[in-house]
């Protein structure tokens, strides 16, 4: 089926990507706005808006029957749902099955088989991915047969317990017995449970994730990404390539990343994440993104490839467009995410209306933004601006121009993170590249 | 039809071929002005095309509920504040407030509750971030002047207290 007019359940910069994909498709879009964006960026660049709610979240974006029922009053025939809000529900999934309309995203069952953790990491080992290794033990030996499957160090953890409460951490075989023992203790004093957990401790790891695109049948990897400049989870800077990975562990994930997309027949574009344990040189899977992601550009920017229409091409039912062996990396691309927010206040958000928004724009600069003069910044929201994306013929050079771009860079009327990435983008740790998921942490840290 | 990134980008080849310092281009749906920084360059652009609604559906303009506070209010951010014996406590930012740590649980404070300086009284959740208000006095809930899920300005005022002799 050929979509000749998209229904957008997103706002920001994502609503104004997709927009932008569209028109160049020749596709219609409608926009589902809140009542806080009937007069943002993308709902003047879409062919059509219509409000789906008040500006609260859990009333108009997160409100299945207001996208649904407006889509079908816009007459449109298919959703695209971004990131965030709707995206990974499987409930959209099915109401969209039953209006008859297309969601430019995985199945229901698919959504459902990844949803949960547990139910991810079930998958994830019937694969045959790494997953975290760990388990129970209820005895001193049995801590000790699993302490030697799983390696050291390793964190023993109260089942019963939670929240980091009863764990304690044990570096090396000589200690386990006695500290396993105690915790047994410990566990059936606070919890009247002496069973422990048992789990691989990681002490410093890169989030390393790999892009896939199915189409139900086949799948194929569109490459890696870095994504361990983050913090408290949120992610700050991306990459592609991962820098400094070995071959070997890089082909491993990409393999790993598809051969989850063929275990569950994976259907449109989606993200499989690992954390790649720097000091063993193993990796293991952490779950999957059935979506677009917020970095999807630095892929874009390496492969030449525009994901939103190979999305939209897989959602009309079309094989995949590209075979593994046609899918080629063309140099290093770095993304930026800026955002309305105090970082020298503990990162405190900065809703208002904005005065000037001024940026970079030459040949391997891209802006994802739905910020311009007069934008309202409302306090609803996640606090992204605008993605600042750089690429360059390799990982040097990319940053280089990152440099260049964050200094060209310049938004008024809200406190932006923008000293912040201009730091980070001179910082010479940074630099070497392929730092662990404690970096921003220490970087922040060091700067107090 | 608007300029895509890639017009853009051909307009910055032409003009850096050239020795033009900024260009300045403006029709009726946008603007955009492109300026020439060392060997860069930087783009301000503001579409102001008017968004068209669905046809048969609501027109788009803004049912713009008034916020919480229309009265001006003062410029001190968060912190109470003493009138008539009466010590306000503040919203320290915009957001949404919220009376209870989550749907359906009971409130942090009623009206006559004993609060002490730290005592949280409320959250503010600002761009998906929750902020604990504290009461910043010892006292007694007078009233509360912000409904749950209320959308609030900096300063507003959220509850009073009245001082108890301890």
């Amino acid at each position: 089926m050929k979509i000749r007019r998209v229904f957008i359940a997103n706002r920001g910069e994502i609503a104004v990507r997709i927009i932008r994909t569209c028109q160049r498709l020749g596709i219609e879009t409608v926009l589902g706005a809140s009542e806080a964006d009937l007069d943002s960026l993308p709902a003047r660049l879409a062919s059509q808006v219509i409000r789906i709610g008040p500006a609260k979240p859990a009333a108009s974006y997160l409100n299945v029957e207001a996208v649904v029922g407006a889509a079908a009053a816009a007459g449109a025939d298919a959703i695209h749902p971004g990131y965030g809000f709707l995206s990974e529900n499987a409930s959209l999934a099915r109401r969209c099955l039953k209006q008859g309309l297309l969601l430019i995203g995985p199945t229901e069952e698919q959504l459902l088989a990844i949803g949960d953790k547990l139910k991810a990491r079930e998958h994830a080992i019937a694969a045959g991915l790494p997953v975290a290794p760990g388990g129970p033990a209820a005895t001193p030996d049995e801590a000790t047969v699993l302490a030697k499957q799983i390696g050291y160090p390793l964190l023993v953890k109260a089942v019963g317990g939670g929240g980091g409460r009863g764990m304690k951490l044990v570096r090396e075989p000589s200690a386990l017995i006695d500290t396993a023992a105690l915790a047994m203790a410990e566990a059936e004093a606070a919890f009247g449970d002496r069973r422990v957990y048992l789990e691989r401790f990681v002490a410093s790891g890169r989030h390393v994730e790999v892009q896939i695109i199915g189409d139900g049948e086949r799948v194929v990897h569109l490459g890696d990404r870095d994504c361990s400049v983050q913090r408290r989870y949120q992610k700050l800077m991306e990459e592609a390539p991962a820098p400094g990975l070995p071959e070997r562990l890089r082909e491993e994930i990409r393999a790993a990343g598809v051969r989850f997309g063929h275990h569950l027949g994976y259907r449109g574009l989606g993200t499989v994440e690992f954390l790649v344990d720097r000091d063993r040189g193993d990796f293991f899977f952490l779950e999957m993104n059935a979506r677009i992601q917020v970095e999807h550009p630095v892929t874009e920017a390496i492969t030449g490839l525009d994901l939103v229409a190979e999305q939209i091409s897989v959602a009309e039912g079309r094989p995949l467009r590209v075979a593994q062996d046609e899918v080629h990396w063309n140099g290093h691309a770095v993304e930026c995410r800026l955002n309305a927010e105090r970082w020298r206040q503990d990162f405190r958000p900065s809703p208002g209306t904005v005065t000037a928004a001024v940026f970079p724009v030459g040949p391997g600069i891209r802006v994802d933004t739905h910020v311009q003069r007069g934008a309202k910044v409302p306090p609803f929201y996640d606090s992204l601006l605008a993605k600042i994306i750089v690429h360059g013929a390799d990982r040097a050079d990319a940053l280089v121009r990152l440099r260049g771009a964050l200094a060209l860079c310049r938004v008024d009327g809200v406190e932006t993170n923008l000293g912040l990435c201009a730091q980070l983008a001179d910082d010479p740790e940074f630099m070497v590249g392929g730092v662990d998921t404690g970096y921003l942490a220490r970087f922040l840290e060091r700067r107090a | 039809m608007n300029l895509t990134n890639e017009d853009v980008e051909e307009i910055i080849r032409i003009l850096d071929a050239s020795t033009y310092t900024d260009l300045r281009l403006e029709t009726g749906r946008f603007t955009l002005v492109l300026r020439r920084q060392g060997s860069g360059w930087t783009q301000e652009s503001e579409v102001r095309s008017v968004p068209t609604s669905v046809p048969g559906t609501d027109p788009l303009t803004p049912e713009r509920a008034p916020l919480a506070s229309a009265v001006p209010a003062p410029p001190a951010a968060g912190g109470p504040t003493l009138i008539e014996g009466l010590i306000e406590v503040r919203t320290p930012m915009i957001g949404t407030f919220y009376r209870a740590p989550k749907p359906r649980a009971p409130p942090f404070v009623e009206v006559g509750s004993i609060v002490g300086e730290d005592t949280v009284v409320g959250i503010v959740e600002t761009m998906k971030l929750m902020t604990s208000v504290y009461a910043g006095a010892a006292g007694r809930v007078v009233d509360i002047r912000a409904a749950d899920g209320e959308l609030v300005e900096a300063g507003h005022v959220l509850m009073r207290l009245e001082q108890v002799d301890a």
